[in-house]
């Protein structure tokens, strides 16, 4: 049985907090697609979630930013984003885009933590009238980290919580869901570096600088 | 085993006192705590190199030369030399006549810089540190053992028929540390060499020094150096003593609190758990220094960072001799006492011409 790791970034500042409720929904979400999937191709398959709650670690990230290294607690948590298969990111929009703290997370993560990572966006806001800035502030944030960003993002209005009408946000999660499962069924998979395992031999590097 | 101090070179506020010191304060301060470093006992005295302010160590081998000339015993080291901004040529001939002011008591720790703008003012570009630091030490290296010497590389004009007066003395190089904190590739480029391996493990988790160094260690036993626990290792340490633990506390938190590197982060207990940095008893810095071993294995060197953060001279002098008094006697005598017998001590010029079957050029 192959395992699937997906680790779930929840930007969410209140509590309880509709950005941990989306999150939520969206995991449920991929999960039962994978499960799905694995079904119909015969082969089960596991899927380990790590939540990272980022008002949790927040005075850590501060701290990581000012002093160059994470605090255990967040080291945790990086290291479950590094090992993830896929990532479902939810936030509060704030000022037209994500939420600090999360763009904080984002900063520490290291390099190319993300590259090739299935990603998936969800972001909560008090009107519809912020939606875009899941494509004009999300989008390109991780478009820059390298990451396939499902074409499916799900932004939950206030609104969407006390709806039921049938495209409304049950019918987005799934489809999102369903996309990110597809990611990570299809996907070109994730290469992890160990920087301490893998060294390249020292006559490759003095190679490498002569030739710029 | 070698203990000794480093030294950043900071000019800051005291935050206590809303004092700060004057360029020419702190460059007489460095030459007392340097001194004062050999009064106590220690071995090694490092000062850093910078080329912005608020650092006053933009030339290291002055300063250097003045303290050998006042002292007897002590050797003179860096933390670090900046081996990518710097021409090679250049640290080649200003080192070689360090090593000959001070008869031998020299060596260097060699790194890349961090500070972007230094990286243009000196007509290079900070995404090529690792090349830098790769090409500008295959040339140093050379320059040091070569008489003539004939280059090409990427980073500076070629050199045809070229040689690096004064010749190192006794023609034995001086030893060369490589100092970095998260790059393999120094590590391995120590390794290689057969150099020493320095982790400044002040700013960073024990973790992640650990990693660096047994790095270092495999790829210096893959060299064919040595076996890997022969490899030849330092480690940076910050402490702040006072008889009184909890004076300890009091008095170095403001200094903590507003440090420039640190400073406004972490509180000064996560930051005592996270990292090497101890402030309390001398026993309390005994304890946790004998500790550095369980995840570096036995090493060579081991320097500490007492005058950064607005420290004043006196307290920093008073700091020196807690740390030469108190503290080192005691870890001299631990670590000695457990340490095995093939685990070589850091090479010095004398064990170095020793070793290369040479005599001194001149009865010194």
């Amino acid at each position: 049985m192959s395992t699937v790791r997906i680790a779930v970034l929840s930007a969410g500042l209140s509590q309880p907090s509709s950005t941990r409720l989306l999150a939520d929904r969206l995991t449920e979400a991929v999960v039962g697609a994978l499960e799905a999937r694995a079904r119909s191709a015969g082969e089960p398959v596991e899927v380990a979630v790590d939540i990272v709650e980022v008002r949790d670690i927040a005075h850590d990230l501060v701290n990581n930013v000012l002093s160059g290294f994470a605090s255990p607690a967040l080291q945790e948590r990086l290291n479950a984003v590094v090992a993830a298969d896929a990532v479902i990111v939810a936030t509060p929009i704030y000022a037209a885009s994500y939420s600090g703290l999360l763009k904080l997370l984002v900063d520490v993560l290291p390099p190319d933590a993300l590259r090739d990572m299935p990603v998936l966006l969800g972001a909560t806001g008090g009107t519809s009238r912020h939606s875009l800035a899941l494509d004009h502030a999300l989008r390109p944030l991780f478009a820059h980290l390298g990451a396939l960003v499902a074409p499916v993002a799900v932004f939950a209005a206030s609104k969407d919580w006390g709806s039921v009408e049938e495209q409304g946000l049950g019918r987005r999660i799934d489809r999102a869901g369903a996309q990110l499962a597809g990611l990570v069924s299809t996907g070109p998979g994730r290469q992890q570096a160990d920087p301490f395992g893998a060294v390249t031999p020292f006559e490759s590097l003095l190679a490498q600088a002569s030739r710029g | 085993m070698q203990f000794g101090i480093f030294t950043v070179g900071d000019v800051t506020t005291d935050p206590t006192t809303g004092r700060t010191p004057t360029e020419h304060e702190r460059i007489k301060a460095t030459v007392a705590i340097a001194k004062k470093a050999e009064e106590v006992g220690l071995d090694v005295f490092a000062t850093g190199e910078h080329h912005n302010p608020p650092f006053v160590p933009s030339a290291p081998t002055t300063t250097l030369a003045y303290v050998a000339a006042q002292t007897e015993r002590l050797l003179l080291s860096t933390s670090t030399t900046l081996i990518t901004t710097t021409d090679p040529v250049r640290i080649a001939e200003d080192y070689a006549t360090l090593q000959h002011l001070s008869d031998g008591r020299l060596d260097l720790m060699l790194g890349r810089g961090n500070t972007g703008p230094v990286y243009p003012w000196f007509g290079k570009d900070i995404r090529d540190g690792i090349p830098l630091a790769m090409e500008n030490y295959a040339l140093l290296h050379r320059l040091w053992r070569e008489d003539v010497v004939d280059w090409q590389g990427r980073f500076r004009t070629p050199l045809q028929g070229f040689t690096s007066t004064p010749r190192p003395l006794d023609g034995i190089p001086p030893f060369v540390w490589h100092g970095s904190i998260r790059s393999p590739e120094i590590a391995e480029q120590a390794a290689y060499y057969g150099d020493g391996f320095f982790a400044n493990h002040i700013f960073w988790p024990t973790s992640h020094t650990a990693e660096m160094v047994g790095l270092y260690r495999r790829r210096f036993e893959h060299y064919g150096h040595g076996r890997a626990d022969q490899a030849i290792v330092g480690l940076g340490g910050q402490v702040y003593m006072r008889r009184n633990s909890q004076d300890a506390v009091r008095e170095f938190r403001p200094y903590f609190d507003n440090a420039p590197v640190y400073g406004h982060g972490p509180s000064l207990e996560e930051f005592t758990a996270q990292t090497p940095l101890t402030v309390g008893s001398p026993q309390q810095v005994i304890e946790r220094t004998l500790r550095f071993r369980d995840y570096v294995g036995d090493y060579q060197r081991q320097l500490w960072l007492m005058d950064h953060a607005g420290l004043p001279l006196k307290t920093v002098l008073e700091q020196l001799d807690l740390l030469g008094g108190e503290v080192v006697p005691v870890l001299r005598k631990e670590l000695g006492a457990s340490r095995p017998a093939q685990v070589p001590d850091a090479p010095t010029h004398a064990s170095l011409l020793a070793a290369a079957g040479a005599s001194p050029d001149v009865s010194r």
